[in-house]
């Protein structure tokens, strides 16, 4: 201990020195001014030391800082005896006060700075953590890639100035089926496998397809029309992998004059590239729809399909049977019309891979969790 | 239907190397998808080959089993065998033992030879059995794939054929054609034929179709005076419509009823799906599958008196072939004779004139029927036959006597019968449709400028008369394409023989739209902030029970709710539409707990069905006309509201154990937060009240409500009895809200309020009420007596226990104060708050804590 400059059992000569400064520059004329000089230079290289040796963390250079400029540090004692000293002197010992003062200053903020650097680093460390660990605490929930699916499509053509119907689920006979030039006892109306309302005499289903809202469309607004309708509907079927008694359509009509079925073609091109891609292209063959004249089946080509590109059967379309405008008072010999239709669960099928309609429907929510908010 | 390429080929120019896949690919370009692809040598490969017999012995084993050892001469004698391979003996003669005994020496049998292989991948392979080398095998019908039985092996002689030793027997048997099936829609009856389907593939290649029928019509005798007598009366007509407009009859005798089934027609109907069953029903069949026409074959010996043809009257029974007893419906068009119902015209016939093994007369019935009444009396008696599919679909009106024609030739033919003189033909003269088609209709509807060769030229080839006019064509429609009826029609037969890929590409221009409705645009908006913030969005079937939707629709126990019941559900017990969106989604959750995830937030969005007094109409109106505005909305008025709900569970934690997190298990908070996120995403308000549900816990839900009062749902946690009884989670949060009403009260633009920066001051205040007093009425008393001056408010502590007397409570508030021209003294600020605190005594009789 007797090492350390700030705990020395007898005080140096330097300290001696700068507390009796009056006495010593009056003891000795000649060279009292040279003693306290080097009093001043051996007070601060005492200090400079036990900055360097003792002041290891910023509680020891705070001790250090005390025992050098503190109360009873050589510094202040000199100054308290500025007051009596000869104006020569005053002048002279201010001098070397000031300089070994502002030495002593730098040296401690030097290394006031330097221990706070180093506290700081290590707190940071101290602080570290492995982000990899934690699994999180909010988690972002899904939205059913059904219904995004749904969104997207509409977006497509809500961006080519078509408006979106909606309607509803339980509906009419004279909506789903009559309106839509279905005729009663027609095998095409066994096709669609139909849930009635108890008592059927009453003539309300769950709606077989959304072109219901077709009719409701046409009635309800005025042409030229240009509308898709997106939802839920429903058929007897036994649920399996690619069958479900509820699922959902998106379905287009446009009714103005002079449309024709290159407008339909067109506009299914302009869908198909929209969802899949420049590559894709679209197919049509002859079918057969009540309410549609001439009608066709869609295929499109799937330029990204899993396996391959293949034609991929999507849906049905067809321009607009002049008894569905008739049953809406619209005058088919002045407007025409194209409608359309696709599965979303079967878009979804094939453009994201879905193997089993199970999936989809049950609720299980690693589904929709595997989609988030995108498809 | 299945097409059988060797019976196609008859009738139109199939090229011989053709696949099933191959026609298949040609048909689906003219509107016959393709389905399915049968063909028996997929499954069976040879050297499978006629046999001789030489010499059997028999041999009874240990085993008890008696087999012949069989010597089988399988090439013709006198020469050797030219195949090899191993078992297979250069003699032309195979040992084989055969366990069946319905053969004797002689007989011509077919022989399955080593490296023959089997429907089922059996192999045949020469191989040491009973102490012989046996190689090869004699086949039954059944081990070749051609027939169920089984009881012994195939004696060819019983198929009337005799082959040479040696023949290939899959050629011999017709095992080497193939069958395409294609899918038919329902407008296209013509297309349950051959020559249906040999026309369209006409069409499809190219080629000009020659009709057969025409033939055979020609050749087919007129109706005389000795024809069967048959009387049409039919009393009640459907629609108008005569249930019966045709009736042919032909009769034949002397018919060998035990003459075989020549194999070339049974492989046919075999790979068209028909099975084989005696050479008089084959020929019926054969006939049908052929021309389109359904045939009924009488016993003529069995009839009694003359044919009419009359709807059923009450009480009367009929026995159909398939044995079944069958009350009949007025509606029902039958057959009859004196005996009374002898036939279900044009879906089944009657098992007491059935043609039988012993039958020796035949009269042959071609007959149309109605498309409506055939229909009903089908799915009436939900019996659906080869021939009331063609019926309904509609039966070409001119084809009856060719059909009749062709059926009594291979009668003749086969079956060694005469055929008498007698021919009857009921039936008004065929009116065909004329159509007229203006000559820019196809272009202005299809946009291709078709030339007028391309129009008539199509439309001759369908079979139809083409007469070109000034302005139109004068179309006369084929007989049998009842579906052609307008000139969309005949539209599409020229887009569709021309080709749907020539039509060219355009994009037509729509109006300017408005967008989304804003209900569209903030739904997405409410199920996006659902989601976003932790919540999975799930679908649920809407079918649940009665008992489903008085627990969820119905706030009190003691009373219940109507429910819309399905006539014909998926289940019974789910047999009704909801009213809630709860039940699918209690179920939803149970399945993820089950499967392992306790931690659990979803939601779903979708309609609920509210049934009213009176729902539906007795009567819609007919097809192509627009009703009267008056039955439109009868027909609206009739339907159900269904409003769009969005309801959400919450169950478990929010989050699994983690370094630095604690999970937090959700609680009725969270259910109350969803609706308050709804609230502020919508830009409606919902006032949250305290409230109970029969499914809620008693203490712990909130009443959703407009800030008129409507009610909206609740929100809270489930009762915690509900939650035991039906096995959920502990806890287990739920919320449910109309979204219609929430969107229908929504106005339209948000008033801002000016942002103002002079300083706040906050002041607490704690009052002391009586316990029931909810937190909500005491800051409304205190925001109505804070005045203007109020910024803020908000509930932070509220107290119960020691210090605070029973009953009552210590509810403490932090209320914000704010000028918006100067900085507040906090005597103003103190004030104010006093004059809050005024009202709450004088409402409530609150004092300070």
């Amino acid at each position: 201990m007797t090492d350390s400059p700030t705990e020395n059992a007898q005080n140096p000569e330097s300290y001696e020195v700068l507390a009796n400064i009056a006495q010593v520059l009056e003891n000795d004329p000649d060279n009292g001014l040279e003693k306290v000089r080097e009093a001043f230079n051996g007070e601060f290289e005492r200090a400079q030391q036990a900055v360097a040796e003792e002041a290891t963390d910023l509680d020891q250079l705070k001790r250090v800082r005390l025992a050098f400029t503190g109360d009873k540090s050589a510094f202040t004692l000199a100054n308290k005896q500025m007051r009596s000293l000869s104006k020569e002197h005053k002048a002279e010992v201010g001098k070397l006060m000031g300089q070994a003062r502002g030495r002593l200053n730098k040296v401690l903020e030097g290394r006031t700075a330097e221990l706070e650097a180093e506290r700081e680093a290590r707190i940071l460390v101290e602080e570290a953590v492995d982000v990899t660990a934690t699994s999180g605490r909010r988690h972002a929930g899904a939205r059913h890639p059904i219904n995004v699916l749904q969104e997207s499509l509409t977006d497509i053509f809500v961006g080519m100035g078509w408006e979106v119907a909606d309607g509803p689920e339980l509906e009419s006979e004279w909506y789903n089926f009559d309106s839509l030039n279905f005729k009663p006892d027609h095998p095409a109306r066994e096709l669609q496998d139909t849930f009635f309302v108890d008592p059927v005499e009453k003539h309300l289903m769950l709606r077989t397809h959304t072109s219901p809202v077709q009719m409701r469309s046409l009635l309800s607004r005025d042409v030229p029309l240009y509308i898709v309708c997106p939802g839920q509907v429903y058929r007897t079927d036994e649920l399996d992998a690619t069958h479900t008694p509820v699922f959902h359509q998106i379905e287009g009509l446009a009714v103005d004059k002079g449309l024709s079925m290159a407008d339909l073609k067109g506009t299914l091109e302009h869908l198909a590239r929209s969802m899949f891609g420049p590559e894709a292209k679209i197919r049509l063959r002859p079918n057969y729809f009540p309410f549609t004249e001439p009608s066709a089946e869609l295929d499109i080509w799937h330029p990204t399909a899993k396996g391959g590109p293949r034609w991929i059967e999507w849906g049905g379309c067809g321009m607009v049977h002049p008894n569905v405008l008739r049953a809406a008072g619209i005058d088919p010999e002045v407007y025409s019309g194209f409608a359309f239709g696709m599965g979303i669960e079967r878009t979804l099928m094939f453009r994201n891979g879905v193997a089993d309609m199970h999936d989809m429907i049950e609720g299980d929510i690693r589904f929709s969790q595997q989609f988030g908010m995108e498809i | 239907m299945r097409i059988p390429l060797s019976w196609l080929r008859e009738y139109a120019p199939v090229p011989a190397d053709a696949t099933a896949e191959d026609v298949m690919a040609d048909l689906v370009k003219v509107g016959f998808e393709e389905e399915d692809v049968h063909r028996p040598s997929d499954e069976l490969s040879g050297p499978i080959v006629v046999g001789q017999v030489l010499s059997m012995e028999s041999e009874t084993h240990s085993n008890g089993k008696t087999v012949n050892w069989c010597q089988v001469r399988v090439v013709p004698e006198g020469q050797t065998q030219t195949l090899t391979g191993k078992g297979i003996e250069e003699s032309g003669v195979q040992g084989i033992i055969c366990g069946a005994h319905n053969f004797v020496p002689g007989d011509k049998v077919v022989v399955t030879l080593p490296g023959a292989v089997l429907p089922g991948g059996f192999a045949i392979t020469a191989r040491k059995t009973y102490g012989h080398k046996s190689a090869g095998m004699i086949a039954s019908v059944k081990e070749l794939g051609i027939g169920d039985d089984h009881g012994g092996i195939l004696v060819l002689s019983t198929l009337g054929l005799d082959p040479e030793i040696g023949t290939d027997a899959m050629e011999l048997l017709g095992l080497y054609d193939q069958a395409a099936e294609v899918n038919v829609t329902p407008d296209r009856g013509y297309g349950f034929s051959i020559r249906g389907i040999a026309r369209e593939y006409c069409h499809a290649t190219g080629n000009s179709f020659d009709d057969f029928v025409l033939e055979l019509a020609a050749k087919a005798p007129a109706a005389n005076a000795a024809g069967f007598p048959v009387k049409v009366d039919d009393s009640a007509p459907i629609h108008g419509n005569s249930g019966c407009t045709r009736f042919v009859t032909r009769k034949v005798t002397g018919f060998d009823a035990s003459a075989p089934v020549p194999t070339w027609m049974s492989s046919r109907l075999r790979l068209a799906g028909v099975r084989s069953i005696s050479l008089a029903v084959d020929i019926s069949n054969y006939v049908m599958l052929e021309t389109g026409q359904p045939l009924h074959f009488y016993d003529a010996d069995k009839l009694d008196g003359s044919i009419i043809v009359r709807r059923a009257s009450a009480g009367e029974k009929l026995t159909t072939l398939d044995e079944k007893e069958r009350e009949l419906h007025a509606e029902d068009l039958l057959i009859t004779d004196a005996s009374g119902p002898i036939g279900l015209a044009g879906v089944m016939g009657g098992a007491s004139t059935e043609v039988s093994e012993s039958t020796s007369s035949i009269l042959i019935e071609a007959a149309r029927f109605d498309e409506v009444s055939i229909a009903r009396t089908a799915r009436r008696h939900k019996l659906t036959s080869e021939a009331s599919k063609r019926f309904e679909r509609g039966v070409d009106p001119q084809i009856q006597a060719a059909a009749a024609q062709r059926a009594v030739d291979l009668l003749v033919e086969l079956g060694g019968a005469t055929v008498e003189e007698g021919v009857t033909d009921f039936g008004d003269a065929f009116e065909p449709t004329v159509v007229e088609l203006p000559n820019a209709y196809t272009a202005s509807r299809v946009g291709i400028n078709y030339t007028p060769e391309q129009v008539t030229q199509t439309l001759t080839e369908i079979g139809a008369s083409v007469e070109a006019g000034e302005s139109a064509y004068r179309v006369t429609v084929p007989s049998w394409r009842p579906d052609i009826t307008d000139k969309e029609d005949l539209t599409e037969e020229v887009a569709r023989l021309v080709g749907y890929d020539q039509i060219p590409s355009t994009l037509p221009v729509a109006p300017p739209g408005r967008g989304y409705t804003v209900e569209q645009t903030v739904r997405r908006r409410v199920l996006n902030s659902l989601a976003a913030a932790g919540s999975v969005e799930v679908f649920a079937y809407p079918f649940v029970s009665a008992d489903d939707n008085n627990l969820w629709a119905s706030a009190s126990a003691n009373e219940t709710v109507e429910s819309i019941k399905l006539a014909n559900p998926i289940a019974e017990n789910t047999g009704w539409m909801r009213r809630s969106l709860l039940p699918g989604l209690t179920t939803v959750l149970k399945r993820n707990t089950a499967r392992g995830f306790r931690n659990l937030a979803i939601f779903e969005t979708g309609y609920v069905f509210i049934p009213k007094a009176e729902l539906g109409v007795e009567s819609i109106p007919g097809l192509g006309q627009k009703p009267a505005d008056d039955v439109l909305e009868a027909i609206n008025a009739g339907l159900p509201e269904q409003p769009r709900y969005i309801a959400g569970l919450f169950a478990g934690t929010d989050t699994e154990a983690t370094p630095g997190v604690t999970p937090r298990a959700y609680d009725w908070q969270d259910a109350v937060d969803a609706v308050r996120l709804i609230s502020s995403v919508t830009g409606v308000e919902i006032v949250i009240s305290q409230g109970t549900h029969q499914a809620f816990h008693p203490g712990r839900t909130a009443a959703l409500s407009l800030a008129d009062g409507t009610h909206l749902g609740y929100a809270g946690e489930l009762h915690p009895k509900l939650l035991a009884t039906t096995d959920m989670p502990e806890r287990t949060a739920a919320y449910e809200l109309n979204f219609s009403a929430l969107i229908e009260a929504k106005t339209g633009v948000i008033e801002a309020t000016g942002i103002f920066g002079y300083p706040a001051t906050n002041q607490n205040v704690a009052l002391i009420v009586d316990a029931d007093i909810p937190a909500s009425d005491i800051k409304a008393a205190l925001a109505e007596g804070a005045g203007d001056l109020l910024e803020d408010i908000r509930v932070f502590d509220d107290y119960r226990g020691t210090g605070i007397e029973e009953g009552k409570k210590s509810v403490a508030f932090t209320l914000r104060f704010r000028a918006d021209d100067r900085t507040l003294t906090a005597d103003e600020a103190s004030a104010a708050r006093e004059a809050a605190v005024a009202v709450t005594a004088e409402r409530f009789g609150a004092t300070q804590r």
